[in-house]
């Protein structure tokens, strides 16, 4: 059976959920669509996490007036959201007057594009933001209007809210065919006036499926490298290197949960999730350039992601020469940051074509439930939190104090897999890496969503955790 | 003397028996654990091995924690379970569970709060991330508690005891464990242990190999095994292909101090141990530790003598004794991997624990004017000399020297 539908995206990262999102303001029939089992599980799963600044590219480009754009629509979103999101400010390092005039370069660029409140900092103002830094850097552009942000709980916060708002998402519905107008899954077939292809790594293979050979991705690999909660003493702000000509470097992230992430590397051609010793050794060696003081001791986990980089490496948004179908391809670095800014263009793209009636919603709930975190409660808001539900008096991920509560939000939100939990939760991604918790975490989900535990994944499809069940299967 | 509890933190057999330690002294004992049921790891242990020192019989892990429990339980040991501790400030433990949270204004406190296992990250081994890469430990658990198989066909990296015991059960519950693969040219684990788990079921063990790579998408489908050099790099052209289903990782354990660091308590950067002195206070006045939060122990028989006493010096403290000052640094001469306490008062007989680096034959292990000779000294292989006071001649530092004149 077919169905009748104004929009279907294509794709669940965080393009797709941030367009989805978006529409749901307006009085439209919206279908979002997932190849994997979960959003988030494509390219937006190994994402840095940062809201950058918007310094980086030059103002001809697309990326760059939705990346400052981005940056800024976090500051509402973080509310409405719920978003997990901190403006810890960016810097640019240099090392001797040959660098610094770069940094004069990015400068320009950068109030040239409205990033606000850039400046160049030397001396003592450089060793108070960053006492940790190598003696070597001799000045850096700081940029205090970049983050960081959770990337998988901002991508499920979109779903969610999008969600609420009347979006259908479809999970585990890999898109075979395109034509004008149809887009059919391995599921079901969706008819529909507009389509948008924010397929990730996939996008030209769609765009082809509608007979559209205007671009190429090619995937550009970057393997990330996490550090103990004991590295997030030694660095306060998010570091770029000088960037090359493919990417921004080798960076020292902390991120919001208090780990420090360092890396990515940029390995063009490869679209694996491998991680290999010898990148592990260049990005420890590179980010020891700028902190000396982290060590290879501080490794907890390291993973790989790759980047959906278009022909031109710009990002590719618009209409094509097929009717209702639109591209949002190639969203690599600020992709993320860009997300928010991104679903406006759309918008804005639907509004000229004209076609479609965009009547905004009298009934659009702007804000997602709360989602209390036992980790960053303070004793009070704990106590109280356990007087509602006794389950968050119950931490399931000793690590990164997660509660029997949060474990089973998540799986009423939609998470059917331990990586969903993980992503959502932080369940599992600390010192011991689920050693202690997975097969509470296991317990729950079976409960919760009423399978047994052989039927639980890691990520769906083929990914079963427990071969057999030795009671009931002999 | 003040009737402030001693706090454990903690319910496996170090916290127990810690516990009943406390209790006979007449402290009034609270011990903390995170479990509905005491008795930690031991639970998952099911095999036999346990307590034939310190309870001079033969018990299985659930016996020995079951005996350890029932002894706290009689000399009144208050139980808080399902209670996890958020952190310990000078000697206030702050507790959550389904009641709320609470601060409990302690006497004492002691972190008896075990150990975790290595991960797959910490290890940096390259490759995919599929499901079925399991540490030891939560495979035991899957299949001794919850009863299911991770997997069919399984490789070990490591072999360290868990993994070792784990390569024979699975193998009786109907799995092939296909090879345990072990970076370091002598085996992590007990010699029994070796002859009970791999050698008498057939299962290779492949020393001086590690795992190079990690295949599959969505399950693990092999892994590849090379041989190693003495610097633990791949000798090329020694690569082998396995193909497998599940990676079980035994590859160490690392004491789990989390709690210690809240309280401000010194850890040791090499071992991740806590510092404590001959009394096995840590250097924040009042708190102990004991166990495998110490330093990781072969036997649980003899991590109960350390955890007795660990208790006993608690209620002690509680009680208002006080303890000569450790003046005098335990220094590790570099043979040692791991010397506990770090430091002593030289006023009274010191127990000094330790492991050698490499395996050593009819070496002596002298400390001042003390010295022990023994027939063998394995890395594998936690051992222990008791100082008299009067051996500690140097009140500057106290050097634990490893002489091998064969």
């Amino acid at each position: 059976m077919k169905k009748l539908y104004d929009i279907v995206i294509i794709g669940a990262g965080i393009a797709g959920s941030a367009i989805a999102r978006e529409l749901s303001r307006y009085d439209l029939k919206i279908a979002l669509l997932e190849k994997e089992a979960d959003a988030a599980f494509g390219v937006s799963k190994a994402n840095s996490g940062i809201v950058h600044a918007g310094f980086h590219s030059a103002p001809g480009m697309v990326k760059s007036r939705l990346c400052v754009r981005g940056n800024y629509l976090y500051g509402e979103l973080k509310d409405e959201l719920d978003l997990p999101f901190e403006r810890k400010g960016e810097l640019m390092i240099a090392r001797g007057a040959e660098d610094e005039e770069k940094l004069e370069f990015f400068l320009k660029q950068g109030n040239q594009l409205g990033v606000p409140d850039l400046k160049i900092v030397r001396g003592e103002e450089l060793r108070r933001l960053e006492p940790q830094l190598s003696d070597e850097i001799t000045a850096a552009l700081y940029a205090p209007s970049a983050g960081v942000i959770n990337p998988y709980e901002t991508v499920y916060r979109f779903v969610q809210n999008a969600m609420q708002n009347g979006v259908e998402f479809f999970p585990d519905s890999e898109v075979v065919a395109v034509a004008e107008g149809i887009v059919e899954t391995t599921e079901q077939t969706f008819e529909t006036k507009y389509i948008i292809n924010a397929a990730g790594l996939n996008a030209a293979k769609i765009a082809e499926m509608a007979g559209l050979h205007t671009f190429d991705i090619k995937p550009r690999k970057g393997q990330e490298y996490l550090l103990d909660r004991k590295a997030s003493a030694l660095v306060n702000h998010v570091i770029f290197p000088l960037p090359s000509k493919t990417s921004k470097g080798i960076l020292v992230i902390p991120t919001l949960d208090g780990t420090v992430m360092i890396g990515p590397s940029a390995e063009d051609g490869r679209d694996d999730d491998t991680t290999t010793n010898d990148v592990f050794d260049a990005i420890l060696a590179s980010t020891r350039t700028i902190i000396p003081s982290i060590t290879p001791k501080l490794l907890i986990s390291a993973f790989a992601g790759v980047r959906p980089v278009a022909t031109g490496d710009d990002f590719i948004i618009g209409p094509t020469g097929v009717k209702g179908f639109i591209n949002v391809a190639g969203i690599q670095s600020p992709g993320l940051t860009a997300a928010p800014a991104i679903a406006e263009a759309v918008v804005a793209i639907l509004k000229k074509n004209g076609d479609l009636l965009l009547n905004k919603k009298s009934d659009f709930i702007a804000y997602v439930p709360r989602h209390p975190k036992a980790r960053t409660m303070g004793k009070e808001d704990l106590s109280r939190s356990v007087a509602l539900d006794p389950h968050f008096g119950k931490l399931v991920c000793r690590c990164e104090h997660v509660s029997e509560a949060e474990i089973r939000q998540a799986v009423r939100e939609g998470a059917s897999t331990l990586d969903g939990i993980k992503l959502r939760t932080r369940a599992g991604m600390g010192r011991c890496q689920g050693g202690f918790c997975t097969y509470r975490i296991l317990e729950i989900m079976a409960e919760e969503l009423g399978v047994p535990m052989t039927e639980l994944t890691k990520k769906g499809a083929n990914s079963a955790l427990l071969a057999k069940d030795l009671k009931n299967d002999r | 003397m003040t009737d402030k509890p001693v706090v454990i933190v903690g319910g496996g057999p170090a916290g127990l028996i810690a516990a009943t330690a406390a209790a006979e002294q007449g402290a009034n004992v609270i011990l903390v654990d995170r479990e509905k049921h005491a008795g930690g790891i031991l639970n998952q242990c099911i095999h036999t091995g346990f307590g034939l020192a310190f309870y001079k019989e033969e018990l299985t892990g659930p016996e020995f924690a079951e005996r350890a429990a029932a002894s706290a339980l009689v000399k009144g040991v208050k139980f808080m379970n399902e209670t996890s501790v958020l952190s310990v400030s000078g000697k206030t433990v702050s507790v959550i569970n389904e009641h709320g949270v609470s601060d409990i204004d302690a006497g004492a406190v002691v972190l008896c709060t075990g150990c975790r296992e290595r991960p797959r990250g910490a290890l940096h081994i390259p490759g995919t991330r599929p499901a079925g890469v399991y540490t030891a430990g939560l495979a035991q658990k899957l299949v001794n508690i919850a009863g299911f198989l991770p997997g069919k066909r399984i490789v070990i990296l490591g072999s360290g005891d868990i993994g070792l015991i784990m390569a024979r059960r699975l193998t009786l519950e109907g799995a092939e464990v296909l090879a345990v693969v072990e970076v370091m040219p002598a085996p992590g684990g007990l010699r029994r242990n070796i002859v009970q788990c791999l050698d008498d079921f057939g299962i290779p063990l492949y020393l001086s190999h590690t795992v190079t790579d990690i295949r599959g998408k969505n399950r693990v489908e092999g892994v590849t095994i090379a041989k190693v050099d003495e610097k633990f790099n791949p000798v090329e052209g020694t690569s082998f292909d396995l193909d497998c289903d599940t990676l079980l990782l035994s590859v160490g354990l690392i004491p789990e101090n989390e709690i210690a660091e809240t309280a401000g308590a010194e850890i040791d950067p090499a071992s991740n141990g806590m510092l404590v002195d001959e009394n096995l206070m840590t250097t924040v006045d009042g708190v102990f530790g004991c166990g495998n939060a110490l330093h990781v122990h072969n036997l649980v028989d003899d991590l109960a003598v350390e955890a007795a006493q660990a208790g006993k010096n608690a209620a002690l403290y509680a009680a208002g004794h006080v303890f000569a000052p450790c003046t005098i640094p335990v220094v590790n001469d570099g043979a040692f991997g791991n010397v506990v306490p770090a430091r002593v008062s030289g006023t009274q007989p010191a127990v000094i624990r330790f492991r050698v680096r490499r395996p050593q034959k009819g070496a002596a292990v002298s400390v001042g004017t003390f010295s022990k000779r023994f027939a063998h000294l394995q890395p594998n292989t936690m051992e222990s000399v008791t100082v008299p006071a009067d051996a500690f001649t140097d009140k500057k530092e106290a050097v634990l020297c490893l002489n091998n004149t064969l």
